[in-house]
């Protein structure tokens, strides 16, 4: 805006438009944006993990039901926090390592030294000449898959508890009409699954909504990096200069996620009335059959 | 461990563009941005202040291609080791312990001590109470080594803000970070007992097999002091500070 | 320095007993596993408090949330809802913010033998003010099981306790609440456990650390600073992570048998309750 161009001359309601409207606001503005991008990006691969997670769990080969016990109880010992600090940078290291070994295999030099890590120019994810966009696209891209190992294991779990919980006579009954396991599975156990995993899955949702202020400990420029970075007290050395205003950033912050969850929390509670009521349909209809 | 703490708007390239960028080596300046007057992140969403100046100066005498990387305070260091930027100008100090890690150039900010900030009306034995310092700096490790009782906080200005509640009863920081602010407090915070001098010089922080950008920096740095080109930056950004290189 | 010297000087070093400084260089393994574990006296510490002070909190929201008193059961909801709604490193920011401006007030309480001086500016500090807020961060999470499982109480108990003549409180200690726990169990076991994961937010946000006494993260945090390197300290802090959350689940199983000791081995699981919430913050 013109007026912007020299704040120490504004006062009253044109100060507030100016301050509001600085491009570190639309940074944090954005940035909630960036949550929601987080969240419905993470969904669908949290889906796939879990669903790949609670299948390895039922798998008949002792490896991969190891592998899928492992997974799915790694979330109820290790807190997310502690999970989020050493596993983005190691997933960037071995990378790193894995590109090193197949693009510089002439570098004979460890990629270990000392204290550093040192791989060749041409090995670096991304490589140091692209844009700082690339690299930002990058960061957030690591902080989603570590999201997505950390919830996928909590959706195995519900998925797993889920399968289980189908009962088995229907399994049975559709069996007995001659179906294949595929198709039991396909056509009777998935579709009866849903039920008895939405409370999980809605819950895994919440979860997963209030997880995001811990996305700056993966180093996205969050809303919560944002509103401490706004919030603290601005000197002279700054266009607009205040005191200690986190609180207020805070408070938008508190509002949004409020708004969120009970938004979330509605649209849930619709969803399982929508699929209970389904779901007994479906089972009337399988017992008329069967008594038929 | 936070990686990168990428700036959304700091993003263009900076000096550099006028050369053709392509036979340049490309060289990522990592700042913490939260450190005003060295570095700190304008109203604009720019990386900002004395080291973002003398950082842009470095690489045009340099011929380097710099961009600019915000990263927190507490990865810092791990973040350049691991190579996700190649250089910090942090206002970070030269000490033995931070030179067995990593490398650092010549200084181009002379030692700054570390003062006491307390509260109007507070005696000098305010120092030997409870101090508050920002996590992983020397002057927590300094505070921590004195009979008073360190309480520590993630970012500087949550230290001033624990002396402004009463919660601390003195902060311990760089002065030159301190000044701007007790000045500007009307009063309200005030300079208490005696500097110290921590720890050495502010120098370039740089991964220790990257002698040949070191070597470039370090004749960079060098030119800088004898044109009185830094000495100028310095009086410019910190108040007209005289120091003569 | 042997390991046994560190063990003295470390192992009680977040309670303020031992060497005051921390090591500073050449950090030997066996150290980060000293610190790290005497930050885990707090991560207990705050766990297990927390959660047995919640549970009677949790238990009266619960009641409050069923009744038919509509500012009861209102006033009820809303603490819930915020609690569960927001993330938890919000609500350590607020509450610290919030404690901060309380003025400085001390207030005698006398217990029998022994007269404490509570003072306000304990508030401030983590290991009371992030427990306040951890007491009621769990008790909305376990009010909500508590809420689920006390609509799933079977009618035919409540029939037989009217029809024993049992009202009000006898009802509900004898009647009620067993059953809840024994429907509830299950997904309070889980609150637990993520509780127990929660306490590392303390020193994260926003209550500082007092003379570098602070829970394990903390201490893998200024370890992983000093020596520069991630990939031991945060393991080691997973590591002990897994353990305590094995002995919660062991723990909360000897309960679970003895909530259930009643019933016959095959009965037991035909009482079901799928519980509607699943938790962590």
């Amino acid at each position: 805006m013109q007026m912007c161009v020299d704040p120490d001359g504004l006062a009253g309601l044109s100060w507030w438009l100016c301050y509001l409207t600085t491009n570190t606001h639309y940074s944090f503005y954005l940035s909630f944006g960036t949550i929601l991008i987080l969240i419905f990006l993470c969904a669908p691969v949290v889906m796939v993990l879990g669903f790949a997670g609670a299948l390895s769990r039922r798998s008949r080969f002792l490896p991969l039901r190891t592998v899928g016990l492992i997974y799915t109880s790694m979330v109820r010992g290790v807190p997310d926090i502690v999970f989020f600090m050493f596993v983005p940078i190691a997933m960037d290291q071995a990378i790193e390592a894995i590109r090193h070994k197949v693009k510089c295999p002439e570098v004979t030099a460890p990629i270990f030294q000392g204290n550093d890590f040192v791989v060749c120019t041409a090995a670096k994810m991304p490589l140091s000449a692209t844009d700082q966009w690339v690299h930002e696209i990058y960061g957030f891209f690591l902080a989603l898959v570590a999201f997505a190992i950390v919830f996928g294991a909590f959706a195995a779990n519900t998925l797993h508890g889920a399968l289980a919980a189908v009962p088995k006579n229907q399994l049975e009954t559709a069996r007995a009409y001659g179906m294949s396991e595929k198709q039991v599975f396909w056509r009777i156990h998935l579709p009866q699954m849903w039920r008895y995993a939405l409370p999980g899955l809605s819950n895994l949702w919440m979860i997963l909504i209030k997880a995001t202020p811990l996305l700056f400990l993966l180093g996205v420029e969050d809303a919560v990096y944002w509103a401490g970075a706004l919030g603290a007290s601005k000197t002279q050395i700054y266009d607009f200069p205040h005191g200690d205003w986190r609180i207020w950033y805070f408070s938008a912050l508190l509002i949004f996620y409020l708004l969120l969850t009970s938004v979330s929390e509605r649209f849930f509670k619709w969803l399982t009335l929508k699929v209970t009521r389904e779901h007994n349909l479906n089972t009337d209809d399988l017992s008329s059959g069967v008594t038929a | 461990m936070r990686r990168l703490i990428i700036a959304a708007f700091a993003s263009a390239i900076m000096t550099g563009s006028v050369f053709a960028a392509s036979d340049m080596q490309k060289v990522r300046m990592g700042t913490e941005g939260a450190y005003a007057p060295y570095n700190f992140i304008n109203d604009k969403g720019e990386i900002d202040g004395f080291e973002r100046e003398v950082g842009d100066k470095l690489c045009e005498l340099a011929k380097l291609d710099c961009t600019w990387v915000k990263n927190d305070w507490d990865s810092i260091i791990p973040n350049l080791v691991s190579g996700n930027y190649d250089t910090i100008m942090a206002g970070m100090s030269i000490t033995a312990e931070r030179d067995k890690v990593i490398d650092f150039t010549q200084e181009y900010f002379p030692p700054d001590p570390s003062a006491y900030v307390a509260l109007k009306g507070a005696a000098d034995k305010v120092i030997s109470g409870v101090v508050a310092a920002q996590k992983a700096t020397i002057q927590a490790s300094h505070v921590a080594s004195t009979k008073a009782t360190v309480v520590e906080f993630a970012t500087p200005d949550e230290t001033l803000a624990a002396v402004r509640s009463g919660e601390a009863d003195a902060v311990l920081a760089d002065k030159s970070y301190l000044e701007p602010i007790v000045k500007e407090s009307n009063g309200a915070l005030i300079f208490v007992g005696e500097d110290i001098v921590i720890g050495g010089g502010i120098g370039i922080g740089l991964r220790e097999s990257d002698g040949e950008l070191k070597a470039k920096l370090d004749v960079a740095i060098a030119s800088m002091k004898k044109d009185g080109s830094l000495s100028k930056l310095i009086a410019k950004w910190f108040d007209g500070k005289m120091v003569k290189y | 320095m042997s390991c046994a010297d560190t063990f003295a000087n470390y192992a009680l070093r977040a309670i303020g007993i031992g060497a005051r400084l921390l090591p500073k260089s050449d950090i030997t393994f066996c150290e980060q596993v000293v610190l790290i574990g005497s930050g885990m006296i707090w991560n207990i510490y705050y766990g297990i408090l927390a959660i047995m002070t919640g549970f009677f909190f949790a238990t009266a929201l619960a009641v409050a949330r069923g009744s038919e008193r509509q500012i009861l059961s209102k006033s009820a909801e809303w603490f819930i809802f915020i609690f569960r709604g927001s993330p938890l490193f919000i609500q350590f920011f607020f509450a610290y913010e919030l404690f901060v401006l309380f003025p400085k007030l001390s207030i005698d309480i006398p217990l029998g033998f022994v007269t404490i001086a509570a003072d306000t500016r304990w508030l401030t500090k983590a290991w009371f003010g992030a427990l306040v807020v951890l007491f009621l961060n769990t008790s909305a999470y376990s009010a909500e099981i508590f809420h689920g499982a006390l609509k799933a109480v079977p009618k035919g108990d409540l029939e037989a306790a009217d029809a024993y003549g049992m009202s009000g409180f006898a009802r509900f200690r004898r009647i009620i609440w067993p059953t809840l726990l024994r429907l509830a169990w299950p997904s309070y076991t889980n609150e637990a456990i993520f509780l127990f994961h929660a306490t590392t937010l303390v020193f994260l946000s926003s209550f500082p650390a007092w003379r570098q006494k602070g829970d394990a993260l903390y201490y893998a945090n200024y370890l992983a600073e000093k020596t520069f390197n991630p990939f031991v300290s945060y393991p080691i802090v997973a590591g002990y992570f897994i353990l305590l959350t094995l002995s919660i689940i062991m723990v909360f199983s000897l309960v679970n048998r003895r909530l259930n000791r009643h019933l016959e081995p095959g009965q037991r699981s035909k009482i079901k309750y799928r519980p509607q919430v699943i938790l962590t913050r």
